[in-house]
Parts: C-alpha cells; sequence; structure tokens
C-alpha cells in the first residue's frame, strides 16, 4: 500500500526554516513506522535524521510524536495508525537539535535528581537480601521505564514549565521508594514535594496514554503523593 | 580538537562497559564513552536470565555449570576461564542484588530462578533451575541497575560519542578518537588502559534479533590495528526469532515449559535431544528446526514452526515428562503464571505479528543472534595478540566484543549475561591496576589521521551505490551461506561477494554532507565495519573443515578433535585475511561425544 510520510525537518546547518517533507512510500501494513522512516532515509533522502537502536520496544531510542500522539516509532505498526498520511514530530517540550532529534539532556538531569539508585548503607548480607513475592510485586510496574521520555514529553504541565521534573522521574523515583529493600525514600519523598514535584502534576494522564511499556503513571505518581501526604509507604 | 585525559577509558556503556566503569571508577579516574545513552545498550534487550548456581530451589552446583558449558562449548571453551566464571557467577548475581537489581523471588524471599537449554543436573541429566530472573527482562534491569549505579558512583559519561580508532604507540594501546555525534568534531582521548566493550556484530545477517547498534565497531577498529579475531566462524543462531523480523522469543519460554512443535503437529525436539528434549543447546535445536523444515514440516510448508506456550499444551507435555515443582508436586501452569513471568513476549506477539501467546503458538525461525567469537582476551580482559597469548600493554575487551574463550563454539542461554558482569568486573579491575602502576604512554602526532582519511572518504559527492542495497547483500548472502547450515560453495560463493561489495563500497553516495548529527555517514561507517566482519567470518568458517557447536558444514559433518580442537585467530591483512590457530585451554574435561 502507498503511505504518505510526512516528517517534521529542521538542520541547524542550513537556512530552511523549520517545515514538513512529505515522502510517498510503498510499504506493508505490517511495517513499523520505524521502518518507514529507515525506507526514506536510505531511498529517498540522507540527510533525513532520527535516533533509533532495538527497534522492537525495548532500548527508548525513537520516542516522537506520531500522528500527534507520543508513541516508539518501532512500536507503532501502519495498519494500527488507519491513516494514509503519517505525521512525525520531535517530542514537545525538549529542543530540537536536527529532524526527529532532541536535546535529551534535560530529560536525563531531572531523571538523576531523584535519586535513581538502590541505596541501603547496612553491610550486605553473604548471600541476597529477601524479598517476599509481594513486596517485589509492590514496584513491579515502575521498574519498566526505559526512559524514552514520551510520558514527559506529553505532559502539559512540562510543556507550561519545564524545571518539572515529569512524570518519568518519578516513575523512576516510585522504583525504589516502595521497595522493601532501600533507605533513601525519606530523602526522596522530601524533593519530590518541593516546587518542582509531584505540586505539578494534575492528573491528565496523557502519560499513562503515552508509556509504551503500559505502566501505570498516573497510578504511581498518585502513589507517592499520597506516602508525601501521609508518610506512609503501603 | 578537543583533548581528554582519564586513566582508563571504557568504550561502550552496556553490562560489560558499564560494570568495568563501576570497577575501574573506585580505583582510578574512569570514563565511559558510547554511541548510544548508555540505558539505549542492547544489553537491555536480553530477556531470560543470568546463570548462577545458587540452588535456591534444588541442588546445583558452579562445577555442574562448569561442565554443561563446556559440553554446550562443544569443548573448544578455555576450561580455566570457564571454571572462574562458574565459581564468579554466584557472587556476581548477589552483588547484582546488593547493587538493587530486582530478581524475581522464591516464597522463601530468595532469588528465583528456572531452567534454561543446556544447563543440567549433572547426575540425573534432567535440567536444572539455574538461570536467575526478573519477569523476561533481566537485561533491561541489569542494565538500568548499573547504570544507575554509575550515577551514583559519578562515573563519567560521554554519551552519542562513536569511538572510531584505537591510538596505539608502539604496541601500546594509549587511547582513543572519537567523534561526537552532536557536532560531528573529532576527539582525543588519551588513557593509559582502553577496555573494548562493545558489543556484538549481528546485522552481518538478514534475519537477527540485534539492534540496529550491533555493528562489531570493536572488533573492526582493533583488526585494522592489527589485533587478530578469535573464532569468528561460531556465530549462535537463537532457535526462536519472531519468524522474518527476526525479534527474540526467550528461550525462557522453553523454560517454563513451552514447546517446539511442526506441522504435522509434533513435538520434534523429542527426536533430536531424547533427555532434555527442547532444552537441548541453541545449535542443537536451530539446526533440528532447519532439518525439520528441510523435510517440509515448516508449518504450512513455511520456512517456520510453532514455539506453544499456551496452558494446555504446557501441562500436556509438562505432565508426559513428569515434570515436578521444587516441592515434588505435579508442574502446571495456568495463563496468569504464563502472563506474569513472559509480559514482553506477549506483548511483542500482540503488536508485531497480532498473535496472543496464551491462545496462540508464535511463528518462529533462528535468528542471528550472538558472537562466541572476538577479541582475544584472557581471563582478566587483557587482549592477546597471537599464538603465544602475548599481551598487548593496555587494550582490554569484555562481553560480546570479547572472545575469552568461556562459549567455544556454541554459548549456553543465560551464560552472555553473566559473562557481561564477571569479565566487564574483572577487566575493569586489571585496567585499573595496570593503569595505577604505569604512566601515561605519549601520543603520536598523528593521533586522528587514520580515523580522519576513513571519514574523508565519505565526503565524496558523486558516490554511486546506495548504503543500503550493498548491506542487504551481504546480509541475505551470509545468512544464506554462512549461516545454522554450512557447504565449502556457499561459504566461498559468501566470500567472494562479500570482497566484491568492500569493491563497491569505494563509491558508496552519502547525503548529507553536514557536521551535526550526521547519521548517514556512520550508518556507511558502521557498514564498512560489517564488511570486514563478514569477510573475516566466511574466511574463518571456509577454512575449518569440521562441524562443532555453531559451525555445522554439510560437507564435514563431523567435530575433528584430532584437526580441529583448537581456536582460529584471524587477521585482517591489506591484501585479505591471514589465519593462525592456537590451543584450546583443556583442565579436567576431556573431549567426548556431545548428546542431549
Amino acid at each position: 500500500m502507498e503511505v504518505k510520510l510526512k516528517v517534521f525537518r529542521y538542520n541547524p546547518e542550513d537556512d530552511k526554516k523549520k517545515h514538513f517533507d512529505t515522502f510517498t512510500l510503498e510499504v506493508e501494513p505490517t511495517d513499523r513506522v520505524l521502518d518507514l522512516l529507515e525506507q526514506a532515509k536510505a531511498y529517498q533522502d540522507g540527510t533525513l535524521t532520527f535516533r533509533r537502536s532495538c527497534a522492537h520496544g525495548i532500548c527508548g531510542s525513537d520516542a516522537m510524536r506520531i500522528n500527534g500522539v507520543n508513541r516508539l516509532a518501532c512500536k507503532v505498526l501502519v495498519k494500527d495508525l488507519k491513516s494514509k498520511t503519517i505525521t512525525v514530530e520531535p517530542l514537545l517540550g525538549l529542543a530540537v537539535e536536527k529532524d526527529l532529534v532532541v536535546d535529551m539532556e534535560p530529560f536525563f538531569d531531572h531523571y538523576k535528581s531523584v535519586m535513581p539508585y538502590f541505596v541501603n548503607n547496612d553491610p550486605p548480607p553473604s548471600k541476597e537480601r529477601l524479598q517476599s513475592p509481594e513486596e517485589r510485586a509492590r514496584f513491579d510496574d515502575t521498574t519498566k521505564c526505559i526512559l524514552c521520555a514520551s510520558c514527559t514529553t506529553s505532559c502539559p504541565s512540562f510543556w507550561a514549565n519545564d524545571k518539572y521534573i515529569g512524570p518519568s522521574a518519578i516513575v523512576n523515583a516510585h522504583r525504589f521508594i516502595f521497595d522493601s529493600r532501600d533507605q533513601a525514600a525519606k530523602e526522596r519523598l522530601e524533593f519530590i514535594n518541593e516546587q518542582f514535584g509531584t505540586h505539578r502534576c494534575h492528573t491528565i494522564f496523557n502519560c499513562t496514554d503515552a508509556c509504551p511499556r503500559e505502566i501505570q503513571v498516573t497510578k504511581a505518581l498518585n502513589e507517592v503523593k499520597k506516602a508525601i501526604a501521609t508518610g506512609r509507604l503501603d | 580538537m578537543q583533548k581528554h585525559q582519564f586513566e582508563v577509558i571504557v568504550v561502550g556503556a552496556g553490562g560489560a562497559g558499564l560494570m568495568a566503569a563501576l570497577y575501574a571508577s573506585r580505583h582510578v579516574s574512569t570514563a565511559v564513552i558510547s554511541k548510544l545513552y548508555p540505558t539505549r545498550s542492547h544489553t537491555g534487550t536480553a530477556q531470560g536470565g543470568v546463570a548462577a548456581a545458587l540452588g535456591n530451589t534444588e541442588e546445583d552446583r558452579p562445577e555442574w555449570h562448569a561442565f554443561d558449558t563446556v559440553k554446550g562449548s562443544d569443548y573448544l571453551g578455555d576450561q580455566t576461564a570457564i571454571e572462574f566464571m562458574a565459581q564468579e557467577a554466584v557472587k556476581a548475581v548477589y552483588e547484582l542484588e546488593h547493587l538493587g537489581l530486582p530478581f524475581d523471588r522464591n516464597l522463601d524471599g530468595t532469588i528465583a530462578q528456572r531452567p534454561f537449554g543446556g544447563h543440567t543436573n549433572n547426575i540425573t541429566g534432567k535440567p536444572v533451575r539455574r538461570a536467575c530472573y526478573a519477569a523476561d527482562r533481566t537485561g533491561h534491569m541489569i542494565l538500568q541497575t548499573l547504570y544507575q549505579q554509575s550515577i551514583k558512583n559519578k562515573v563519567n559519561f560521554f554519551d552519542e560519542f562513536h569511538v572510531v580508532d584505537l591510538i596505539v604507540n608502539d604496541g601500546r594501546a594509549v587511547g582513543v578518537v572519537a567523534i561526537e555525534l552532536a557536532t560531528g568534531e573529532f576527539h582525543i582521548f588519551h588513557a593509559k588502559a582502553v577496555i573494548f566493550a562493545t558489543g556484538g556484530h549481528g546485522r552481518v545477517w538478514e534475519v537477527t534479533s540485534n539492534a540496529y547498534a550491533y555493528t562489531g565497531d570493536g572488533i573492526a577498529i582493533a583488526l585494522r590495528r592489527g589485533v587478530p579475531a578469535e573464532d569468528m566462524e561460531f556465530y549462535q543462531f537463537h532457535p526462536t526469532g519472531i519468524y522474518k523480523m527476526g525479534i527474540l522469543i526467550t528461550e525462557g519460554v522453553r523454560g517454563e515449559g513451552g514447546v517446539l512443535i511442526n506441522d504435522k503437529g509434533e513435538r520434534f525436539m523429542e527426536k533430536y535431544a531424547p533427555s532434555v528434549k527442547d532444552l537441548a543447546s541453541r545449535d542443537v535445536v536451530s539446526r533440528a528446526m532447519y532439518l525439520e523444515m528441510q523435510a517440509g514440516r515448516g508449518i504450512n510448508g513455511k520456512r517456520y514452526l510453532n514455539l506453544d506456550v499456551t496452558a494446555d499444551v504446557v501441562n500436556k507435555y509438562a505432565a508426559e515428562d513428569g515434570r515436578t515443582n521444587p516441592d515434588g508436586s505435579p508442574y502446571r501452569m495456568t495463563n496468569e503464571d504464563i502472563f506474569a513471568k513472559l509480559p514482553d513476549i506477549i506483548d511483542f506477539c500482540e503488536t508485531y505479528i497480532g498473535v496472543n501467546p496464551l491462545t496462540q503458538p508464535m511463528p518462529v525461525q533462528p535468528t542471528a543472534h550472538y558472537a562466541m567469537g572476538g577479541i582475544p582476551t584472557d581471563i582478566y580482559g587483557r587482549v592477546v595478540i597471537d599464538d603465544k597469548n602475548t599481551v598487548m600493554p593496555g587494550f582490554y575487551a569484555a562481553g560480546e566484543v570479547a572472545c575469552v574463550s568461556v562459549h567455544g563454539a556454541n554459548r549456553l542461554g543465560t551464560n552472555a549475561l553473566l559473562d557481561l558482569i564477571v569479565f566487564g568486573k574483572h577487566s575493569g579491575l586489571k585496567a585499573a591496576e595496570y593503569a595505577k602502576g604505569s604512566s601515561f604512554g605519549s601520543l603520536p602526532a598523528d593521533a586522528t589521521d587514520f580515523a580522519r582519511e576513513q571519514f574523508a572518504e565519505f565526503n565524496r559527492e558523486n558516490g554511486t551505490e546506495k548504503v543500503v542495497d550493498i548491506a542487504r547483500e551481504m546480509k541475505e548472502v551470509m545468512f544464506e551461506h554462512v549461516g545454522v547450515f554450512r557447504v565449502e560453495d556457499g561459504m566461498q560463493q559468501a566470500l567472494d561477494k562479500v570482497r566484491e561489495l568492500k569493491e563497491r563500497f569505494k563509491h558508496i553516495s552519502i547525503d548529507d554532507h553536514g557536521k551535526k548529527f550526521n547519521t548517514d555517514v556512520f550508518n556507511a561507517w558502521e557498514l564498512a565495519n560489517l564488511l570486514d566482519i563478514a569477510e573475516i567470518t566466511a574466511a574463518s568458517a571456509l577454512a575449518r573443515k569440521e562441524s562443532r557447536g555453531g559451525h555445522s558444514r554439510d560437507d564435514y559433518t563431523e567435530r575433528d578433535d584430532k584437526n580441529w580442537l583448537k581456536h582460529t585467530l584471524a587477521w585482517l591483512d591489506k591484501d585479505g585475511v591471514r589465519l593462525g590457530y592456537k590451543p584450546v585451554d583443556i583442565t579436567k574435561y576431556e573431549p567426548k561425544v556431545r548428546s542431549y
């Protein structure tokens, strides 16, 4: 089948204004949007620039706006879009570097701000620290995050103020706050309770819809908010 | 041009690179250079588990793990290294847990373990639960945990920098040349020790589970600097990739009781591996699948078979096999159990092929997956450059890019993540020790010239050949002739074709002549790496006149220990590939007939 792939273009090294190019492609309904981008780059315009690596939804490189919503290009098939024109744009809220490539540094800075690492200052036992299946299940959902930025860059609060650490950072804090083996929940919760933490979340649910890993992002944020309010981690 | 100086430079930010960096950075100044953001590394796609004889639910011993690995390697693995890895495995997994890795848990709170191909109780010969796992995203959890700890420990990162050359002075590695993707600028990284942890090269083949980034950059750079590549003919085709796409379906599916079924509805692995059946080594299963398809028993006569993990089928065959739970009760699975253990597999199948594995079988075919061969090293990650294992000072390698060799002719599932952790750690420690005891070697004045020459080629405006066409032709001929089964004529054809493609590559066309985020140029450079690796692989395979592990020939069908119990070393000289050999290290496991 024939589709038109309409792609946002920006090259910092030429004088053209930001614009869209349209590539007419012969594709299979089961092709990924990433396959379309690859085809356009390989056969029509080698300057077309985007990130990708694993091509099956795990590495998180190719998050972008596809027909107006944040998706991984490798996880959306042509047939799922039900339209002959597919519009592809860079993520919103991060500076565009070239075509579909955005500056990821502010996103990773927010991630790093929430102490996204395991803290337990007791000397480790000679074997594993024990954890029941129930304790392990408590934070299972938020361990799935691949740091693709789909959630954070779908959030109107983040668009309004990019100092907001965003849903992804809070999801990664949640992963440790609710881990029975971790000891730094209090510091994380205090930080997230500051001006640019969960106060900025207005439960709009864009993040949950955007997550390619189907993490219940809003639920995780609400659990963090509740922990801040009650001081309890149940 | 910017210059940087660190005592240890790690190239690559997957499991091996991050582990090396965590350890090296405890002792000396360390930086990690990666062409991807670290969490994009291919380690993250590993699914099924990491092997360690913890014995959490049944008896297991590191010695059994070592023997299984030797046998899995078809006796080509170096046994001192294998014993070292199996012993270190237990410590390494506990250490990951202490770093916060969220393994799945048993009811008693210990780390959960599942069976995997080729891992057995050495007394009964039955599969043993040795693979420590986190659902079907164990690699993701390892990568995330190590990156998190790298942040905690303030490791220096240079993300989206492509390392394009190793700087060598008087036989010693003294740094690397890198190009920053965002600016196109050359950078020199001056170091006392350089660790390559750049991963594999599955993009040589048409159907592969490997990421776009898996283009063998580390091996190709080393080859151009006169370092040989070891055992490159041994490349693993994982039995279960999604038909045509190659996306990996973890062996954990079979570990949980899934079975392979042919067009006649037969569980055909019973014929090929009567003892462990679907949990035989990967080379054995992939060959069995090809034989079934050749005999016309692919599904509807096509080039795929069914992998069935629906609860009824799992329970039927578990009952036939007399499989039990650790407490002795009969093994039974429900849809909920399967969903909890294999959520990503179910997601992949639903997303890409519209198949729900809880109710339908998955169409699978062997997919190019893992390089057993690579840059030759000792157990401390030190690169050794000849048949006498002479160490090249300052140069280390770990992970898939390296060949220690613990995998020999065929790797067991879950030993790859283990390899990353164990040898990543020890290469980091050894490189730091070396750096502490030495001063910086001097940089040659023309340090970037060799890399600049390679990239100057891409400035040409009037090329006629498309990168994508050369890549496709290489992948097709390598998949057809240097794949699961091989024969003299086919391999020669592949080698000739790759040489022709290397000539044509000199006339490639490049559209992007800018400096910033020029992925057009890097795609071309990566293809050049793949072509060198394809040539080395085909030449090494052509020369080995026997069948062993992942190298299976129709014209030499038997293993030949008398003539071929030895490692291949391949150098890429100006006028082609030069081959040499070195002995296999055998401690206590004498080669014997390998059956499952």
